[in-house]
């Protein structure tokens, strides 16, 4: 029963689109933004309905297979759905969190241009993520990726009349565009060796064919990893996220945040069973997630924009579920996922917020002051920054992390976990600072003094359901994934497991009190530290995160541009440049004889006559 | 008729029609182009005429009937253009009419 109802889940968003594609013309502001959340209510909806029957079922994978999508051959991938406790999470937290920030979006729109153009792309990117997430083949999972990298560029460059948005944009399509090559090479792959590209086939097949460290295996689940890590902005690849807070802020809440850059989270998850035949490729997963956490970790605390502060953290908390992947705690990446999808939509939506309550401030140095006239943002700030921070027992951050972290030392990957901790306590730092820089001291600019809050239900309602999802009831929620995925390290023991909760907690309160104490009390000094000297030196280190633009600039834009216009004068090319000079010659002669003057005309007709005579005399 | 020779026919008909056509290259007034128009059509005709007496055969007679009655459309068109031309550029100068910018 449940079952037939699934495709609902994705109709409704794509209703949505084509009705406001369609009707862009006819719909006001209002319409537009009721159009855009009501279809992906519907759809949360429909989604709560299933979660329901499936969780009072006997909770086994359905499969509802719609049409056969193509069939050559032996090659017959289908428009086919799978549900299972994994595609289950991803289908609540992407139709539930991706409910709450359409209407917080219809807020935040108000007064927009384009209104139309903004829900259209928004429910056209709901529509394709739940297709990726639902697809039972790797192919259909590929549409649905696809798709998403294409509604990310249409909203990073939503505001189009910056050249810098575009470029943005450009870079973000680009960018992700490199990973999913990868991952088409790696569905070529598997293909190729397989036959089939049907995920649970695969994962059956799989065992039998290769053994542990087989060299095909190894590059198949590279390859994956390839589309993931730029889907998920994991290092090499994660530049294009900083920038894509071009946006407008429930984008960035969405797509940066909430669902979008988990894709590669669930693409890995979902492949599992390659991964743990390939130990080689997941080491590799754990040591990414594990640079990409310090790293972007780093470059947040120097950021002065509090929506790039908020990116960098995003990267660094998938950068955990990386790890945790890495070191085969499939269930605690999910978990993390689902927490961060709701403590880090909150921290967007309240930064939202405070933009547009300010006027469309959101650099740190021009606000300030605000947590007595903002105080639901306020709320939103400190609650998720807490579970962001992972503050122990009340929020819901402590319970995702915590598990991540004993997953990596029950693996015994004392590299990892030391990052981890490391990563905790960098956490604590920025988070701080970002609320500090936010909400206290004095306000920065008229803006800031002149702030007015946010009224109305589509403002507050989402900002309170997401506070309460963000503490430990949120933790409460415990995805059905004990069928699909295997259990992590952690499970069979549990020796250790307290002692290393106590030092997650003391890193993540020591961190929070020692930010507290510089940032409220020692600020003049902290500005004289990074004004000069070493201090300035690592300041601009971090704020240009690492430096991985200027890198790749230097390593690939401008290489890349030399080689285009040396390419633009080549041989063969001045080959067919005489031709089209040749053209050229010939259309300015005959352009002077359409000179307008009958008479010329009557005189051409005539000799052409003469002519035609003449050679008929001549016997020709 | 058999007094005048084909050959003196004839070479009245290629002088009118040469002098037709000097006028259709050379004339700009519109008024004049569609005089040496009719004027070469003439020309045709009678070179019809004395060819078909010269034979003895009626398809020349035929053929100027068909040649007066072009001649009749096409005047009618052109005089129609005429006016037309009048009304826009206030002038009957064929150059003057000239949009090209080659």
């Amino acid at each position: 029963m449940a079952l037939t109802l699934l495709p609902l889940t994705f109709l409704f968003p794509l209703a949505g689109c084509l009705i406001l594609a369609l009707g862009y013309r006819h719909l006001g502001e209002r319409a537009s933004a009721a159009v855009g959340y009501t279809s992906v209510g519907l759809a949360a909806l429909v989604t709560v309905f299933i979660v329901i029957d499936f969780m009072f079922g006997d909770q086994t994978p359905q499969r509802l297979t719609l049409w056969t999508w193509v069939a050559v051959d032996h090659f017959r991938p289908t428009i086919g759905l799978m549900l299972d406790g994994l595609a289950i999470t991803m289908l609540g937290v992407i139709t539930g969190v991706g409910f709450l920030i359409h209407l917080f979006a219809a807020w935040y729109m108000r007064g927009e241009e384009g209104i139309t153009r903004f829900f259209a792309y928004m429910n056209l990117f709901v529509f394709s993520m739940v297709l990726l997430v639902l697809g039972d083949n790797l192919l259909l999972l590929f549409l649905g990726w696809e798709g998403v990298g294409l509604c990310s560029y249409l909203l990073i460059g939503y505001y189009y009349e910056h050249t810098e948005n575009g470029m943005a944009a450009f870079k973000a399509f680009v960018v992700t565009r490199i990973g999913d090559i990868f991952l088409a090479i790696g569905l070529f792959l598997l293909f190729t060796e397989l036959g089939t590209l049907d995920i649970a086939t695969i994962l059956d097949k799989a065992p039998a064919l290769w053994q542990k460290g087989n060299p095909v295996v190894e590059a198949a689940a590279l390859l994956l990893l390839g589309g993931a890590l730029g889907k998920s902005a994991q290092l090499p690849l994660h530049t294009w996220l900083a920038d894509a807070m071009a946006g407008p802020t429930p984008v960035s809440a969405l797509i940066h945040a909430a669902t979008m850059v988990t894709a590669g989270v669930y693409l890995i998850a979902r492949m599992h069973g390659l991964y743990d035949l390939a130990p080689t490729a997941q080491y590799i997963v754990g040591l990414i997630g594990a640079l990409t956490l310090l790293i972007a970790g780093f470059a947040a605390l120097a950021q002065t924009d509090i929506k790039r502060i908020l990116a960098y953290s995003t990267m660094s908390q998938i950068g955990y579920m990386f790890l945790a992947l890495g070191v085969g705690a499939y269930s605690a990446a999910i978990f993390h996922l689902m927490i961060h999808a709701f403590f880090k939509a909150l921290l967007f939506l309240s930064a939202g917020a405070v933009i547009i309550s300010c006027h469309h401030e959101q650099e740190m140095a021009r606000l300030g002051g605000l947590w007595r006239k903002l105080p639901l943002a306020y709320a939103g700030f400190v609650i998720g920054g807490a579970a962001l921070a992972a503050l122990p027992l009340v929020t819901a951050g402590f319970y995702s992390k915590d598990e991540i972290l004993w997953e990596a030392f029950a693996a015994k990957q004392s590299g990892l976990l030391a990052a981890g901790l490391v990563g905790a306590l960098l956490t604590s730092f920025y988070t701080l600072r970002l609320i500090v820089g936010t909400f206290h001291g004095e306000p920065g600019s008229d803006k800031a003094r002149h702030a007015d809050p946010g009224k109305g239900i589509q403002h507050g309602l989402p900002l309170i359901v997401l506070m309460v999802l963000s503490t430990f009831i949120g933790a409460g929620i415990t995805p059905p994934l004990s069928d699909v995925l295997p259990a992590g390290p952690g499970e069979a023991t549990e020796s250790g497991h307290t002692a290393l909760e106590l030092m997650a907690s003391a890193t993540a309160m020591g961190g929070v009190l020692i930010a507290g104490w510089l940032f409220l009390f020692r600020r003049a000094w902290l500005g004289r530290v990074v004004a000069r000297g070493p201090g300035a030196w690592l300041w601009h280190l971090w704020h240009n995160a690492w430096g991985f633009d200027a890198l790749f600039d230097r390593l690939l834009v401008r290489p890349y541009k030399v080689l285009v216009r040396w390419l633009r004068g080549d041989l063969i090319d001045a080959l067919f440049m005489i031709l089209a000079a040749l053209v050229r010659v010939c259309n300015a002669v005959l352009v002077r004889t359409q000179t307008g003057r009958l008479r010329t005309y009557a005189t051409s007709m005539v000799l052409g006559a003469a002519l035609v005579l003449l050679a008929l005399a001549m016997g020709y | 008729m058999n007094g005048i020779p084909m050959e003196h026919g004839l070479a009245l008909a290629a002088v009118l029609f040469a002098l037709g056509l000097a006028g259709l290259m050379f004339r700009r007034n519109m008024v004049f182009v569609l005089m040496s128009l009719e004027v070469m059509l003439n020309a045709a005709g009678l070179a019809f005429i004395v060819a078909g007496t010269a034979w003895g055969q009626p398809e020349g007679q035929a053929m100027f009937l068909l040649v007066i009655t072009l001649a009749a459309a096409e005047a009618s068109v052109a005089l129609a253009l005429l006016i037309q031309l009048y009304h826009r550029f206030k002038t009957l100068d064929t150059d003057k009419a000239s949009g090209m910018r080659g």
